[in-house]
């Protein structure tokens, strides 16, 4: 069964946001998928990348509950081959700030387990905390 | 800063094992801890090349990974800082008239020059940040950052082959080169599909390269924080093609890549019954090797997956005499 | 009429300051600050903390050593004219005519639990118990905010690369005001980190002094016993009489 869904003046809005944040021309993404086809993470994720630039296309409010923005490694595959010259792993760093500069953390530093903090190098704690905190 | 690229690349040659250039060199946190091993066997193989990696004082971590939205500035603080201290480490007689900085790490890499190119391409930005760092001196433009690979790319390769004392012949290698060395396409060193600069390397150490459909596919990075399994299955990915290509081993030239690939390989067992263990060395690691440079120079103790067996199965470890 | 005036009459009336003693018929030149944005007149060659007084405040809090050293008198301000707000030691610091200030009588900052015997010395150390250490973008906000011009970013980087010695020395003067956590867009707790790797630097890192290593196997052989037995056992005459005489420098 199809959904109907709407475009408001609130995602409008949004997309112009995230075109702003992210500095790209989100509606030039003709949808190819050859983003999704490259994306190491992807078998993580719930939406696949070539649906949330959809999303935001289309305004879509939810797009910032996906996990999808969150799992992206930050590989860039996807930008040198997008065949349209566009830059995905920005449109996902605009996704992530919207919400952690509400200060909302999408990890929280303190829960890492202490394990886990005894061996892994400085590296991986300062980008994961670059990318998934406010 | 009269040089331009390609004439530097020619006094490279010429200068190469006469003993003499300095070069500024950054090596991010992480080489100072667990990337020892990195640190170590490239500040060795690059004194035998006849470059001195002279480290940047007071350099700061550089904050990876770069930050891309498009009205964030106070993230390119960390790697703008860094840039400043060569202006500084030229104007104290640290380093001659060199205005390259030489990273080792990957990312260290990919961030600084990315704050770089985004302060050259917006001055009204570059003019804030100064403004913003009013302790410091401005930063004016004009520092190169370098991949150490592409420093090892521009030397004459009869001068590694010179270098060689025990070629490792029988050897497979198969190189890998994550991300953030060759993407994006502005600021990657080689062919982000296709990329050589290791392999050649590999060749003039006498060893076979193994080519792995997976060296481009990232290894998870700092999803290694909260996401060990989706990381676990990449390396998997990544290393049970390198072994179906036939591969003894995989190299690397990012700390994090390594621990990925490497440390992550008991997780990486404890989901994949099936999973052989591979070794994972630093390209330079296999240069210290092949140049004779010692225990001290290949670091071997650092590294998760023990290279020794490997390595003597190819006769390539034997007692020092 | 009566010729007896109140206790609060001769106060109001007195022009000599009950708390800083100051006459007002004697002062020269007097200044205008703003004290939690209030004005006060206050004479011009006081520190901020005498003026606080001499207006009338009593520092019961943000008031400690007066000499720079506690940490406690932790003070914003904004000179007049100017946009900036800087950060002083109310009690080293000379008030200024249009000067506009605060205090910051305590920081909040949680201090981590550990044992330093039981600690690696490395950088894992504030991996674990200050993760959020990795969270700085090196602004340099921390140490803009040091009223004791410390490099504060600089102690921070070396905690990230787990290099001890630079953080013990760069953080070494630091008196814990709290300045610096309050200002930081990571929310670090900069003089917390300092204090664990000045701790862990203490233990695992510098020199173990040859004197006092010796002085305690000393104590423990019990050489000192007898001389303190004597002490223990003197009476409160005898001992006023050996403290009066006792060695000391001169006066």
């Amino acid at each position: 069964m199809a959904e109907k869904i709407a475009i408001t003046s609130e995602g409008v809005a949004l997309l112009d946001r995230i075109t702003k944040l992210s500095g790209e021309k989100i509606t030039m993404c003709d949808q190819c998928g050859t983003c999704t086809a490259s994306c190491p993470m992807v078998a993580e994720m719930d939406v696949t990348p070539s649906q949330l630039m959809r999303m935001v296309q289309l305004g879509q409010n939810d797009v910032l509950d996906t996990k999808t923005m969150w799992l992206c490694a930050s590989c860039f595959a996807c930008t040198v081959r997008c065949p349209r010259g566009l830059d995905l792993s920005k449109v996902a760093e605009a996704l992530r700030q919207i919400t952690l500069r509400k200060a909302i953390d999408r990890i929280d530093v303190r829960e890492i387990p202490e394990d886990d903090l005894d061996e892994l190098p400085q590296i991986a704690l300062v980008a994961a905390l670059r990318k998934l905190t406010g | 800063m009269t040089q331009d690229k390609a004439s530097r690349a020619r006094g490279d040659r010429r200068e190469a094992g006469s003993g003499g250039t300095r070069l500024p060199y950054y090596p991010g946190c992480t080489l100072k801890t667990t990337a020892r091993n990195l640190e170590d066997s490239a500040l060795a193989v690059a004194r035998a090349l006849g470059i001195e990696l002279v480290e940047l004082p007071r350099w700061n971590c550089c904050g990876v990974v770069a930050s891309l939205t498009d009205d964030d500035l106070m993230r390119h603080l960390a790697p703008l800082r860094n840039l400043i201290r060569v202006q500084e480490a030229n104007a104290a007689g640290i380093v001659e008239d060199e205005m390259r900085l030489v990273t080792l790490c990957s990312m260290c890499f990919n961030t600084l020059k990315r704050t770089n190119a985004r302060v050259a391409e917006r001055p009204e930005d570059l003019e804030k940040l100064n403004d913003l760092m009013y302790k410091e001196e401005d930063y004016e433009g004009g520092v190169e950052v370098v991949h150490f690979l592409e420093i090892l790319r521009e030397i004459d390769p009869e001068t590694i082959r010179r270098n060689v004392k025990r070629p490792l012949e029988g050897l497979k290698v198969a190189p890998y080169y994550g991300c953030t060395l060759l993407r994006p396409k502005e600021i990657g060193i080689d062919d982000p599909e296709r990329p050589t600069a290791q392999d050649d390397i590999i060749r003039e150490l006498g060893a076979e390269v193994v080519d792995n459909p997976r060296k481009t596919v990232c290894c998870g990075s700092y999803q290694t924080v909260a996401n060990k399994d989706a990381v676990a299955d990449l390396a998997y990915d990544i290393l049970t093609h390198a072994r179906a290509a036939g591969a003894d081993v995989l190299t690397t030239f990012c700390p994090l890549c390594a621990f990925n690939l490497d440390n992550r390989q008991r997780e990486v067992a404890a989901r994949h019954p099936d999973f052989e263990h591979m070794p994972v060395l630093y390209l330079t690691q296999l240069m210290a090797l092949a140049f004779g440079l010692g225990e001290e120079a290949c670091r071997f103790d650092l590294n998760f997956v023990d290279p020794a067996g490997v390595l003597e199965a190819s006769q390539l470890v034997k007692e020092e005499s | 009429m009566s010729t007896k005036t109140s206790m609060m009459e001769r106060i109001s009336e007195s022009t000599r300051s009950l708390t800083t003693g100051v006459d007002t018929k004697d002062v020269e030149h007097w200044v205008t600050i703003h004290i939690m944005g209030r004005g006060y007149r206050v004479p011009a060659d006081l520190t901020i903390m005498t003026a606080m007084e001499f207006a009338g405040y009593k520092l019961i809090r943000s008031c400690g050593c007066r000499q720079g050293f506690c940490g406690a008198c932790a003070t914003v301000f904004r000179r007049k004219g100017e946009y900036r707000l800087e950060t002083a030691l109310a009690c080293q610091t000379r008030v200024e005519d249009g000067m506009s200030l605060v205090q910051i009588p305590f920081v909040p900052a949680d201090a981590a639990s550990y044992d330093v015997a039981a600690e690696e010395y490395s950088y894992t150390v504030f991996s674990k118990h200050y993760p959020e250490v990795a969270r700085c973008v090196s602004c340099n906000t921390c140490t803009k905010a040091c009223p004791q011009d410390l490099e504060v970013m600089d102690y921070v980087q070396a905690a990230i690369k787990g290099d001890f010695e630079a953080l013990t020395e760069a953080s070494f003067d630091c008196i814990q005001c709290g300045l610096c956590a309050i200002r930081c867009p990571a929310e670090i707790a900069q003089y917390h980190v300092a204090q664990l790797g000045r701790r862990m630097y203490g233990r695992y890192g510098s020199a173990e002094p040859e004197h006092l290593k010796n002085r305690v196997a000393q104590i423990e052989q019990g050489e000192f016993d007898e001389a303190l037995d004597e002490l223990v056992g003197a009476t409160k005459d005898d001992l006023k009489k050996r403290y009066a005489a006792r060695e000391r420098e001169s006066d």
